[in-house]
């Protein structure tokens, strides 16, 4: 594999060119990451709260009142409405009007004494994920609290008064704190994915390749040449979240800034990796995109930014543990929110580096410097 | 340049692409100093022929010597030594044109104390001294040609291969290109260059017209057309098109085709024809005069792309 650092300057110095007058994707490398964080921090509020209830009480007894109160006041349900039958409840869930139903039968307290069988039911609409998610939560919460002789199971950090709801949620899973760190690695992987598979795609579907492989210009140069400037970029857009996180959301950086940049540079590289072994198995720039997006939506949902982790089954947890996104997201999770070092953190900066090493070494593998 | 050292030679060569032939036992030899010319219709095999001879495709079967080196083994070593003009524009259209220029100086390892010298000479000799800052995307189709050309004869190229050069510009620019294709040639370039245009054809020293990936005839313009065993007629008439539904199917008449108010006729070499179509026009009412006249290449490359037993498409 030669490398003349002269070649090479001159596909970074084009590179950067072309980039300049490309004014599109120019606005995109600072205008996606802006628009992501507030569209990540303020519009799509994980949070369930305030889903519209309705409560069917056929024990009316104390219990059954306290029950509903400690409900209430986790903020996860209103209790918009009363009715007299459980049969009442299917044709408002039907409708939407109502998300969830809490239905406590007319021997509540007969069943929380023997503890047979379930004292009340929560029904839910399980078309909606997180609203169902919400309810297994809810599902395990305060019966003991409303027996005394098992009162001393409730966990001792729960304060006496008021229930929160924060503590039955998967911590991971909470408000814009959580959204900013995981939202560098999306846009790190959006981002550099499509341009990197695009880019190389591109100089194949003009016809400059044809000309190129003409030239001593080795894959390896025309390739990292394409790629550093994208390096620059990605550390470009993590600042800007970053700032943005800080003045907006008030997103501390809790661990160092050194380790948080040297893990977004290993993950950068990984992402780059990837785009570029797109590139090589790709004729056109749409496709390119199509397998970007094909990359891109596992990451998404299987790394633990959209839905916890812990929450997945073990053989989906085995395929997210492949995907880069996983990794960086526990990285920079630990990094700005508990401040951990990346010494303790090493297995997911050695499995970012391996699946570059890998992604790398295929696409190089794919690379001929010919036409067919 | 017969004698001189030979820089182009394969022996059957060939490439398939899965059913198609595109490139079927071609037997080429190019001697230092010519311009071959690669004459033949689309989807001949021209440009496929020239990516192999380049390194750029692997060929199926065959042997490639290219200025001595065995392609493909060598096909690295080759490429500083030649030059490539692709068919279709393959430099960067949103870079100036002496971005461009730089970036192809840069790759090809143009030392940095010659390079703006370099393009700087390019630019005169290609005339693109007032389009230097503007952007390839804008250019016309000539100057375009013209900075493919620039890129491709900047490292000073031995063997320069072009595809279709002029297939996009007008006809005086195709002249104006060609003569910059005779300087190179004075300073001693071998050129390779494809195209569909008779009258560029022969303007080459030594021509192979190629058919379905097949030479169907080979050698310099002159010699192809004294050699022509066929002889061509011309119809004379206020009616051609009446004229050429009468003789087309006529046996021993190859090709007819109509320029203006004439038709022009390529027949078998045999002389009593001229007095048939004469007497067959006749019969079928159509006043019109038959004449002898000498072929160009055109009817070279009809007669030999036609000739029964070959490989037209009959």
């Amino acid at each position: 594999m030669s490398l003349s650092l002269s070649r090479l300057r001159a596909v970074v110095l084009k590179e950067l060119r072309q980039l300049r007058r490309d004014r599109l994707t120019f606005a995109m490398i600072l205008g996606i990451p802006t628009m992501q964080l507030l569209l990540f921090g303020y519009a799509i509020n994980m949070d369930v709260r305030h889903l519209s209830a309705a409560v069917v009480d056929q024990a009316q007894t104390q219990r059954s009142r306290e029950l509903l109160a400690i409900l209430a006041q986790t903020q996860v349900f209103d209790f918009e409405r009363r009715l007299r039958t459980p049969s009442e409840l299917a044709p408002l869930l039907e409708s939407g009007r109502i998300q969830a139903g809490v239905v406590i039968p007319p021997d509540f307290e007969r069943r929380l004494a023997t503890g047979e069988r379930p004292a009340a039911q929560l029904v839910v609409d399980g078309s909606e994920q997180v609203v169902q998610q919400a309810a297994r939560q809810i599902s395990v919460l305060p019966l003991s609290a409303l027996e005394p002789a098992r009162a001393g199971e409730v966990a001792p950090g729960m304060p006496g008064g008021g229930i929160e709801v924060v503590s039955f949620y998967n911590p991971q899973r909470r408000a814009a704190l959580n959204t900013v760190p995981g939202l560098v690695g999306v846009i790190l992987t959006m981002t550099m994915i499509l341009f990197t598979g695009i880019a190389l795609v591109r100089e194949r579907e003009r016809g400059n390749l044809e000309f190129l492989i003409t030239t001593p210009l080795s894959p390896f140069e025309l390739t990292l040449g394409k790629v550093l400037p994208y390096v620059g970029i990605g550390l470009l857009q993590i600042t800007v979240v970053l700032v943005l996180g800080r003045v907006i959301f008030g997103v501390p950086i809790r661990g160092s800034i050194v380790s948080l940049y040297a893990a977004a540079l290993v993950f950068i590289v990984a992402s780059l990796a990837l785009g570029v072994l797109i590139s090589t198995l790709t004729q056109t720039q749409f496709q390119a995109m199509q397998a970007s997006t094909f990359t891109f939506l596992p990451q998404l949902l299987l790394s633990g930014f959209m839905f916890p982790f812990e929450g997945m089954p073990r053989p989906v947890q085995l395929l997210a543990e492949v995907l880069p996104l996983t990794h960086f997201l526990r990285l920079v999770r630990g990094i700005m929110l508990r401040g951990a070092a990346l010494s303790q953190m090493w297995i997911d900066l050695l499995a970012l580096v391996a699946f570059a090493a890998a992604a790398l070494t295929l696409a190089t593998l794919r690379f001929h410097k010919r036409l067919d | 340049m017969p004698g001189a050292e030979i820089v182009i030679e394969t022996r059957g060569l060939t490439r398939r692409f899965g059913e198609l032939t595109a490139v079927d036992r071609l037997d080429l030899t190019v001697r230092r100093g010519e311009v071959f010319g690669f004459l033949g219709p689309n989807g001949s095999g021209k440009s496929t022929a020239i990516r192999m001879l380049c390194g750029l495709m692997l060929p199926t079967e065959g042997a490639i010597r290219v200025l001595g080196l065995e392609i493909p083994r060598q096909a690295e070593a080759l490429k500083r030594r030649i030059g490539y003009m692709t068919q279709q524009f393959s430099l960067y259209t949103d870079l100036t044109v002496v971005e461009n220029l730089e970036f192809v100086a840069q790759v090809q390892g143009v030392l940095r104390r010659e390079q703006k010298g370099r393009v700087d000479s390019l630019l005169e000799t290609y005339h693109l001294v007032d389009q230097r800052r503007q952007l390839a995307g804008t250019l016309s189709g000539g100057q375009r040609q013209r900075l493919s050309l620039a890129a491709s004869v900047l490292n000073r190229p031995e063997l320069l291969f072009l595809d279709e050069p002029t297939s996009a510009v007008d006809p005086q620019s195709r002249r104006d290109f060609w003569d910059a294709l005779f300087a190179l040639a004075d300073d001693g370039a071998t050129i390779l260059v494809s195209t569909h245009y008779m009258d560029e054809a022969e303007r080459c020293h030594q021509l192979a017209i190629l058919q379905h990936g097949r030479t169907v005839a080979e050698g310099r313009p002159r010699e192809l057309l004294a050699a022509l065993p066929e002889q061509t007629l011309l119809v004379w008439g206020d009616q051609p098109r009446a004229a050429q539904r009468a003789i087309e199917h006529l046996p021993g008449v190859r090709a007819c085709a109509q320029i203006g108010q004439s038709l022009r006729v390529l027949t078998e070499p045999r002389p009593e024809l001229e007095a048939q179509l004469q007497q067959v026009l006749r019969d079928a009412g159509i006043e019109a005069r038959v004449e002898r006249t000498t072929p160009n290449l055109e009817d070279v490359f009809v007669a030999a792309t036609r000739r029964p037993g070959g490989v037209g498409d009959a």
